[in-house]
């Protein structure tokens, strides 16, 4: 039976982890790859990199992580953060990442996705989005990393870019990320259990509770965390005892 | 030992390459035939469209090489349905190593919704046979990322679970093929990988 699956996110910028980390045995906190190795061997099912850098040396920096933690790391790994062409993707997975996540380029042009699974396949397009409830109780798409608000709701745009061959769905909520007070159910339930690829949930996951719900009453083909791992609040080892104590389907550690 | 991973049009073949160096292997990346034919060992990965795929192998003669091959040889992913008779991605006939048909897998709705096409994700492996699965204990779990599958047969080594049952590896004679990435399964791909380097 398939595994509901546990991700970390790093984010990365000039190409080191940021947002910081306290991992005392790490020789280094901010090497990603260094970070991502201990996740992998702690029994990560999937690792998420996003690059927040700004500069223009971004490809060529990106280009050249993509391929340290590809030597690196057993496990697949997404990167994400700026990708808007078929030749930044074939870089990429050329240096060894297995999927690609695009979010603010794929909605200002469609086609995009379409263009990345014809070439690459859907299984290695990953379409994020963030989305925020609004007063009217409806989720909006938001852009450039939650700055700009759209008028289009999350689901016509998560099954639109399924249409176009989105293979997963990273769902984050802007309502619920750095909270620490749990998923966002509903609108992961919703996507989950509407569309036909596995959706990731995002933001608010701070116990291990949390990650029964979401997988339970979310439907969640995975969930993704970052500061609860890097802060070392819950550990990847204790989170998936837990899981299991509760019967929910992973790969035990 | 020569180790020879098939250069073709395919994705994730630096994936397999790097996996082999973690574990203390080199190969050489190569599409040509002699080369591949001398190697000790062959590994035919992949991850791609199964037309565009074959018909890529054909223009290079590489179809009759890959059949022909004597030494071990491990398909992985698309490679292993590549080495199928069949593949019901854009009515593909393949190379007809394995007898067993590659068929997509069905939409249907499961207690938790939609069966999400294409798998992605960690599943389990049992019913393991031969020496390529040594000292990997039944049930253990590896990564799938795949929209198609070969059905159970008469050379299935391996069986895994989505939806309905299917080969998740395959052998015969020098042949093997599985469905899952080795490369990216964590210390039992690792293990599967080392056992296919000392077959």
């Amino acid at each position: 039976m398939l595994c509901k699956r546990i991700i970390p996110c790093l984010d990365i910028k000039d190409g080191r982890t940021v947002k910081g980390t306290n991992f005392v045995d790490l020789r280094d906190a901010g090497d990603p790859v260094e970070l991502g190795a201990l996740y992998a061997k702690e029994g990560a099912d999937e690792l998420v990199f996003l690059d927040i850098t700004a500069t223009v040396e971004k490809r060529k920096t990106l280009r050249e992580l993509v391929n340290k933690i590809s030597h690196h790391i057993n496990i697949p790994f997404t990167v994400g953060g700026g990708i808007s062409s078929v030749e930044d993707v074939s870089a990429l997975l050329q240096n060894g990442a297995d999927k690609i996540s695009v979010n603010t380029a794929a909605f200002k042009n469609p086609a995009l996705i379409n263009e990345l699974s014809k070439e690459f396949g859907s299984q290695c397009v990953v379409l994020a989005i963030d989305t925020r409830k609004e007063d009217d109780g409806e989720w909006y798409v938001y852009l450039n990393g939650g700055r700009v608000k759209t008028d289009i709701r999350c689901i016509d745009w998560a099954k639109q870019a399924v249409d176009l061959g989105a293979g997963e769905i990273l769902l984050t909520s802007m309502n619920h990320d750095g909270t620490k007070a749990g998923f966002a159910i509903d609108i992961t339930r919703e996507l989950a259990t509407t569309l036909p690829v596995p959706v990731i949930a995002s933001g608010g996951g701070g116990t291990k509770e949390h990650f029964v719900e979401v997988f339970e009453t979310g439907k969640a083909d995975a969930a993704l965390a970052a500061s609860i791992f890097h802060f070392k609040e819950i550990s990847i080892p204790e989170l998936k005892g837990y899981l299991q104590e509760r019967k929910i389907h992973i790969r035990p550690v | 030992m020569e180790l020879a991973i098939v250069k073709y049009n395919a994705g994730n073949i630096q994936s397999v390459l790097y996996a082999l160096e973690r574990i203390g292997a080199t190969a050489v990346v190569t599409d040509d035939h002699e080369q591949l034919r001398k190697a000790d060992k062959v590994i035919f990965p992949g991850v791609g469209e199964a037309s565009s795929a074959m018909r890529y192998l054909q223009q290079h003669g590489l179809d009759t090489v890959l059949k022909d091959l004597q030494q071990p040889v491990l398909g992985i992913c698309l490679g292993m349905q590549l080495m199928c008779a069949y593949s019901e991605e854009n009515n593909t006939p393949c190379l007809r190593i394995f007898e067993e048909k590659v068929k997509h897998f069905e939409s249907v709705t499961t207690a938790e919704g939609p069966l999400k096409i294409p798998q992605i994700g960690w599943n389990n492996i049992w019913s393991l046979k031969t020496d390529l699965f040594k000292g990997v204990p039944e049930n253990s779990f590896t990564y799938f990322v795949h929209g198609y599958y070969a059905a159970l047969g008469e050379h299935t080594i391996a069986t895994t679970t989505y939806g309905h049952s299917y080969s998740s590896a395959l052998h015969r004679g020098n042949f093997y093929g599985v469905q899952f990435h080795p490369e990216k399964s964590a210390a039992v791909g690792e293990t599967i990988l080392g056992n296919f380097l000392k077959l």
